[in-house]
């Protein structure tokens, strides 16, 4: 304990990615590219959906029976759906949704169950009870539960999204919860009840800014599992209804033209990896940039 | 390849070697011009040394002053982001070792030249067990003839470093051991071929005192016997003058001095050196009465001291102390005496008003669950703990680890809730009350923390942590109480809006302090206080630590597993063993004449800069 000599030197002077070409340079320089395509890769998302309140080639909701199933050409980029719609303009569009259902889903998970998990790592044995409710809601898949809601309040926007959310909720409580009893271990956990600071002051205090880059990350990746449950949704007609455009849905309707215009289904489809793509290299890329014990093996 | 610092057959006695009159010594490590850096900095500039066969030298410096980075360099281990330049050679091999391809420096670790490690429960596998890991050091270099053959030699290794039942021993996994046994079999392991050269980074560092006394001892005795050169890495520079013949000092990534034990520690050349033994054998500046520390020496002439917040805080007097706390009554615990004794407590004829501290007959218990069907055993830490300490006593608690300490503060200042007895602070109960009935001793009793890493939170600023415990008090008042209190620790007030990392070891635990005065308490608990800084910081902490209890007026607790520091800080002592004081009074009588057994091996034990 007196004396971390070997550690100091190194830490001190942690070559950022310009280092030598030795191999955890190397390393170190990918990690960093992976969370800059991430970041790249969310903002074209991001970007084309606020492009979509704007502008738009066509209107996405123009049927056009005419000019249905045609290629791309230049007044339909990328052609036309069954029923004459712009493919282009929807796939804009169709971005609205899943990006809405993300950020809300991992925002109501985050209010459920980061509360839950630091109530969880605060309370000693009670709180291995607190975990023992969250394995119960774990046991139900985040997309059952959305089957069931849409089963039992209707298929919408919302049901999907609280569904979607309370299903996240129990691994943000899982990873806030070790999160905090590692903050609890620590001996400024301890000084501040010395302090007569009382458990609420503590959990603001210390534990949510100590435990703040692991939430992140954690919202990230499960922003992208969120995307992926929105498409699956709607392709089950259990999401947003018609006519809003949604990735999911466009696949589900491309499926009935999957001999003559394959096409159809790429597009969408491309869409939906792309952005689960985007969000898990984030998340990666976050994940080492954030957690300590990553930095120091650089 | 010769073996040419390592005539197994015939060692010659190590002493004569670096007798000047004596035939020529063979230089078994010969580094020249060591540079090891990262992109943007250099750690080691150019660090010329030898060791010669049979030579144990020591290598001082404090944390980040690049000993251990010269070891790893020499075992080729440095971590790949390092850039080196110079040469390390070895005697027998043509070739630098910096340049050696990893598959030609392996065989050479382990056979021609072993480390051990500070912590010997990271250093060994947890999951395999002792006598294979002995045994796969003489398997990987070709020396056992068959499995069972370096099993048997693994069993022979493990009974040479003293290791009782070795048999039985070589059978347990490393979490079965005691933290002495298992440095035992790490140098079992690093000695198992006899090696010419034995890196040691900080072996004892971990260990307690008693149990660092046998171990230093064993290596001592196993690298003589096997004629083997030892560079010895730490921080103690009374360590050094228990096994080493030579020492290099190193100072940010240099040697700034090296010479024999004895004249280097008697007469010192360079000012570091001289302010290192000072500060390491916690000497006392007589004209001020405080200790001398780095800056006095390295500045020049001593310059008064910066005076606590008002300047009262006058040079202290050790006379002045009884005077203070009349009664301190020497006691120890007959042996085999189950009762209990009240210790330092007076006797109610004295008239005295009664004690700011009384604990009687605390008590705890842990459970450690059980595997199994077994159900959990008991593990006592306290079996009943009792002892007053009276208003503005230094009062010293000291114990190996596991004693019970750690409990005994934890129960004191009301962090634990469980347990028995009765911890009376000013009067009022403390064992068993409710977190919301503790106000009033949070508001009386401060804590300042063994690890300033680990005690102050990282994403807090200065000024929060220092007013962490004023509830309730206006932003504007907490910064400026914050700013007075950094002033009085000899931090600048600017401090405030500054985070922990950007403060050195030193600098943190001055915050710590600074948060346990913030809101005067009667009494300050430190545990361990200084344990985890450099010596010529702990110097200047320690003074820190005195002027303020004086101008604060406070009651010390002073927790410490380093009696040197305790006979320095408190005026009044207790010995734990195994969950019990044993023996209490005075610090001058019971460290001068001690009356428990125990006890006295316990300051026989702990290492002095006399050179043997």
């Amino acid at each position: 304990m007196s004396a971390p000599t070997s550690s100091e030197p190194t830490s001190t002077a942690r070559p950022p990615a310009a280092a030598a070409a030795t191999a955890p340079a190397r390393r170190g320089g990918r990690l960093n590219a992976m969370l800059i395509t991430g970041a790249v890769m969310v903002g074209v998302v991001v970007l084309i959906c606020i492009v979509s309140f704007l502008w738009t080639p066509m209107s996405p909701v123009a049927t056009d029976p005419i000019d249905r199933l045609q290629a791309g050409s230049a007044a339909h980029w990328l052609g036309t759906d069954g029923l004459g719609r712009d493919v282009t303009s929807q796939l804009i569009v169709g971005s609205r949704i899943p990006l809405l259902v993300g950020v809300v889903a991992v925002l109501i998970a985050l209010l459920l169950g980061v509360p839950w998990g630091i109530l969880a790592g605060m309370a000693g044995r009670p709180g291995q009870w607190c975990m023992r409710w969250n394995d119960i809601v774990q046991a139900f898949p985040p997309l059952l539960l959305a089957v069931v809601f849409a089963a039992v309040f209707g298929a919408s926007t919302w049901s999907a999204m609280l569904a979607l959310g309370i299903g996240f909720a129990p691994g943000f409580a899982r990873v806030t919860r070790s999160g905090t009893i590692q903050v609890m271990s620590r001996e400024y956990a301890v000084a501040a009840r010395a302090a007569g600071r009382g458990p609420l002051f503590t959990a603001i205090h210390h534990v949510v800014p100590n435990i703040r880059s692991i939430v992140i990350v954690q919202a990230t990746v499960t922003f992208a599992l969120a995307v992926l449950s929105e498409a699956a949704l709607s392709f089950l007609g259990l999401g947003t209804p018609a006519p809003t455009p949604s990735w999911g849905r466009m696949l589900q309707e491309a499926q009935a033209y999957i001999y003559n215009r394959p096409t159809l289904i790429l597009w969408p489809g491309v869409a939906i990896a792309w952005t689960v793509l985007a969000f898990n290299l984030l998340g990666d890329g976050l994940r080492d940039q954030l957690d300590p014990r990553m930095k120091e093996r650089r | 390849m010769t073996l040419s610092g390592n005539p197994s057959g015939a060692p010659l006695e190590p002493d004569t070697r670096i007798d000047p009159g004596g035939s020529q010594p063979t230089p078994v490590l010969t580094v020249r011009d060591l540079r090891v850096g990262t992109a943007h900095t250099e750690i080691l500039h150019g660090l010329n040394l030898t060791i010669n066969g049979g030579e144990r030298v020591g290598l001082i410096g404090e944390s980040g002053s690049g000993k251990s980075i010269t070891c790893l360099s020499a075992m080729g281990l440095l971590p790949d982001n390092l850039s080196t330049g110079g040469s390390i050679r070895l005697a027998g091999i043509e070739e630098n070792l910096l340049e050696m391809p990893e598959a030609a420096l392996a065989p050479l670790r382990g056979s021609r030249m072993s480390m051990v490690f500070q912590e010997p429960m990271t250093a060994l596998n947890p999951l395999q067990r002792v006598g294979r890991q002995v045994a796969e050091v003489i398997d990987i270099h070709g020396h056992g003839q068959s499995h069972q053959s370096s099993s048997a030699r693994a069993v022979e290794l493990l009974d040479s470093v003293g290791i009782p039942d070795p048999g039985r021993a070589a059978q347990a996994f490393p979490h079965q051991l005691s933290g002495g046994q298992r440095q035992r079999v790490m140098l079992a392991m690093a000695m198992a071929n006899t090696p010419d050269l034995l890196f040691a980074d900080e072996p004892t560092t971990a260990l307690d005192v008693t149990v660092q006394a046998q171990v230093l001892e064993l290596m001592r005795r196993q690298v003589r016997e096997a004629g083997s050169s030892l560079l010895f890495i730490t921080h103690d520079l009374a360590i050094v003058a228990e096994i080493c013949e030579r020492v290099l000092i190193m100072r940010h990534g240099e040697l700034v001095e090296q010479g024999p034990i004895d004249r280097v520690f008697s007469d010192p050349q360079h000012p570091y050196t001289k302010a290192l033994l000072a500060a390491s054998g916690l000497e006392v500046n007589p004209s001020t009465g405080r200790l001398v520390t780095l800056a006095d020496l390295t500045a020049g002439p001593v310059v008064d001291p910066q005076p606590g917040s008002e300047g009262e805080a006058a040079p202290r007097d050790p006379a002045d102390r009884p005077e203070r706390t009349p009664f301190r009554i020497h006691e120890s615990l007959p042996d085999g005496h189950q009762g209990t004794i009240v210790f330092n407590r007076a006797p109610a004829s004295s008239g005295l008003a009664p004690a700011m501290v009384q604990v009687t007959e605390l008590t705890r218990t842990y459970l450690r669950p059980g595997r199994g069907l077994k159900g959990p055993t008991k593990v006592p830490a306290l079996r009943g703990v009792s002892f007053d300490v009276r208003e503005g006593q230094h009062f010293g608690i000291v114990g190996e680890s596991g004693c019970g300490k750690s409990t005994l503060l934890r129960m004191l200042t009301g962090l634990e809730r469980d347990g028995s007895g009765s911890v009376q602070i000013g009067g009022r109960e403390v064992v068993g009350q409710r977190e919301r009935n503790l106000r009033w001793l949070r508001q009386e009793v401060q804590i300042v923390f063994q690890d300033p890493m680990g005690s102050l939170d990282p994403r807090m600023r200065v000024e929060d942590i220092v007013t962490e415990s004023l509830i309730g008090v206006p932003r504007s008042e907490r910064r400026e109480r914050a700013q007075k209190i950094l002033l009085d620790v000899d931090l600048p007030a600017d401090a405030v809006d500054r985070y922990p990392h950007e403060f050195s070891g030193g600098q943190r635990q001055r915050i710590a302090i600074a948060r346990a005065l913030v809101n005067s308490p009667r009494i300050l608990v430190a545990d361990e206080a200084v344990s985890a800084l450099d010596v010529s910081v702990r110097a200047q902490v320690l003074n820190l630590l005195s002027d303020l209890v004086d101008a604060y007026g406070l009651t010390l607790l002073f927790v410490s597993h380093d009696l040197h520091v305790v006979r320095h800080v408190c005026d009044t002592v207790a010995v734990m063993k195994a969950g019990r004081i044993i023996e209490c009074g005075p610090t001058d009588e019971v460290y001068d004449s001690p009356q428990h057994p125990y006890t006295a091996s316990l300051i026989r034990a702990v290492p002095t800069l006399q050179v043997a």
